[in-house]
């Protein structure tokens, strides 16, 4: 069991790395990735959204759509109910905790339409290692950590991709995507450690 | 039952329970928002310069709002604007003498040369990080035109290879003035004052070397004030605008046209 769940947690941080590894969550990694501390807001947020949704996914697919046999409604339902916990959350954030709501900014309304987040939901009934609730739940975490990971590894990149000289027609965008690229291929030197 | 009718339930029912969730969570954790800000942020321009000394006119509202700060504070708004705040508040508003941004630098193209080739970024800023900027000149403006860029209202412009301000454009926003790598802009008042156009705290006869409208700090202007208005400190005549009646004898004693109206 415990052993199971660190190797789901590592997993998800390094070999099966949501962004470098299943290529989701692309769209907040390069345009969320210019500033290394909007860049850890982003990943923090995005880690307590992965982990709420799950929470609230997991029971819903397990108790409803699976006993009324209307799983193909997986993708639309889970859209549905990522994107009224989030607007939940960022009431609750607002009204008690406003540092947080005010550091988290745009960033949290951005999030429900993450598809890394709707990705995990998913994600948790297709991994073999994922047996149950508990289980999801480290599963989530691990591919929040790791999409953290990812975002402030990238911020690093690019705040040197700025001060070097590139050539005219790869400024902005294109160098963007390269280096991703070549990030990404650094992370497939993790393959194999996790079982 | 029909599988688009199960379908059709399970998704709606799960939808009228988030709407439900969240419309009920919206109006018991209602925050309310002071009105007053509102209505303060509506007044104010919105160029989030931060004059005012707050993040942005946002902050500025809230402050107001919450007694932190006084009305009288917006440059940009201009007198009216203020006394408007104020009304709002209830309070009296003291607006200070209207200023504008002024380049103490008078060091055009054609007056000061240039002691490298310069390849590198074009600001200012960069500039500025080799050996003190292109300019012979280690104080006066670099022509590179940051404070152009960083001005929201467009009312700086470098002609000649120095910047000058249109002081009718100008809200005295402060942008330029922080952003000036070389600290050579300045807020003074509009009303006419005389001022040493020129930063340059070289020794006279090397300043006079490298810029013909250099100031020498002959001292011949603070001889000519009778009002005690000009001093020269660190090789460089400094009018303070508080005692200037804008005589002009200093302006005419001047052996390098330095000081202007």
């Amino acid at each position: 069991m415990t052993s199971n769940i660190i190797t789901i947690v590592l997993a998800g941080i390094l070999t099966e790395n949501m962004v470098l590894a299943k290529f989701l969550g692309i769209c907040p990694f390069l345009g969320v990735s210019k500033k290394s501390n909007t860049a850890v807001s982003m990943g923090i947020a995005v880690t307590l959204v992965m982990l709420m949704a799950t929470a609230v996914t997991y029971p819903i697919q397990v108790y409803i759509l699976d006993p009324f046999g209307v799983g193909y409604l997986q993708t639309i339902v889970f859209i549905l109910i990522i994107a009224a916990l989030v607007q939940l959350v960022e009431i609750v954030l607002k009204r008690y905790i406003p540092p947080i709501y005010r550091a988290l900014g745009i960033y949290l309304p951005l999030i429900t339409t993450n598809c890394a987040v709707l990705g995990i939901t998913m994600l948790n009934f297709t991994n073999a290692r994922i047996t149950n609730y508990v289980e999801a739940l480290f599963n989530a975490l691990g591919a929040g950590l790791g999409f953290l990971l990812a975002i402030v590894i990238f911020a690093g990149v690019r705040s040197r991709l700025e001060k070097s000289d590139i050539p005219e027609s790869l400024k902005g965008l294109p160098i963007t995507l390269i280096s991703a690229g070549i990030v990404s291929l650094s992370f497939l030197g993790f393959a194999g450690i996790v079982g | 039952m029909s599988p688009i009718l199960i379908s059709v339930i399970v998704v709606g029912v799960i939808g009228l329970i988030g709407g439900l969730v969240l419309s009920v969570a919206s109006v018991l954790m209602e925050v309310k928002s002071d009105e007053k800000v509102a209505e303060l942020r509506a007044i104010l321009p919105g160029a989030n310069c931060g004059a005012c000394g707050y993040t942005g006119c946002d902050g500025y509202a809230e402050a107001l709002a919450k007694g932190e700060t006084k009305p009288g504070l917006c440059a940009p708004g201009g007198v009216d604007m203020n006394n408007e705040l104020g009304k709002i508040l209830g309070v009296e508003v003291k607006m200070s003498e209207p200023k504008a941004a002024t380049v103490l630098c008078d060091g055009t193209c054609d007056k000061v040369g240039t002691k490298m080739l310069y390849q590198g970024v074009e600001t200012c800023k960069a500039a500025n990080m080799l050996y003190a900027g292109t300019s012979d000149c280690n104080y006066g403006c670099l022509g590179f035109g940051d404070c152009e860029r960083a001005c929201p209202y467009g009312a700086i412009k470098v002609q000649n290879g120095c910047a000058v301000v249109n002081a009718d454009l100008c809200t005295a926003c402060s942008v330029c003035v922080r952003t000036c790598p070389k600290g050579i802009i300045q807020l003074l008042p509009i009303k006419k004052k005389a001022t040493v156009a020129c930063s340059n705290r070289d020794k006279g006869a090397v300043a006079r070397k490298i810029c013909q409208s250099a100031c020498i700090a002959c001292g011949k202007c603070q001889r000519a004030c009778e009002y005690g208005a000009v001093k020269v400190e660190n090789n460089l005549a400094v009018i303070d605008p508080e005692k200037c009646t804008a005589c002009g004898a200093c302006v005419e004693g001047c052996p390098t046209h330095c000081i202007v109206f």
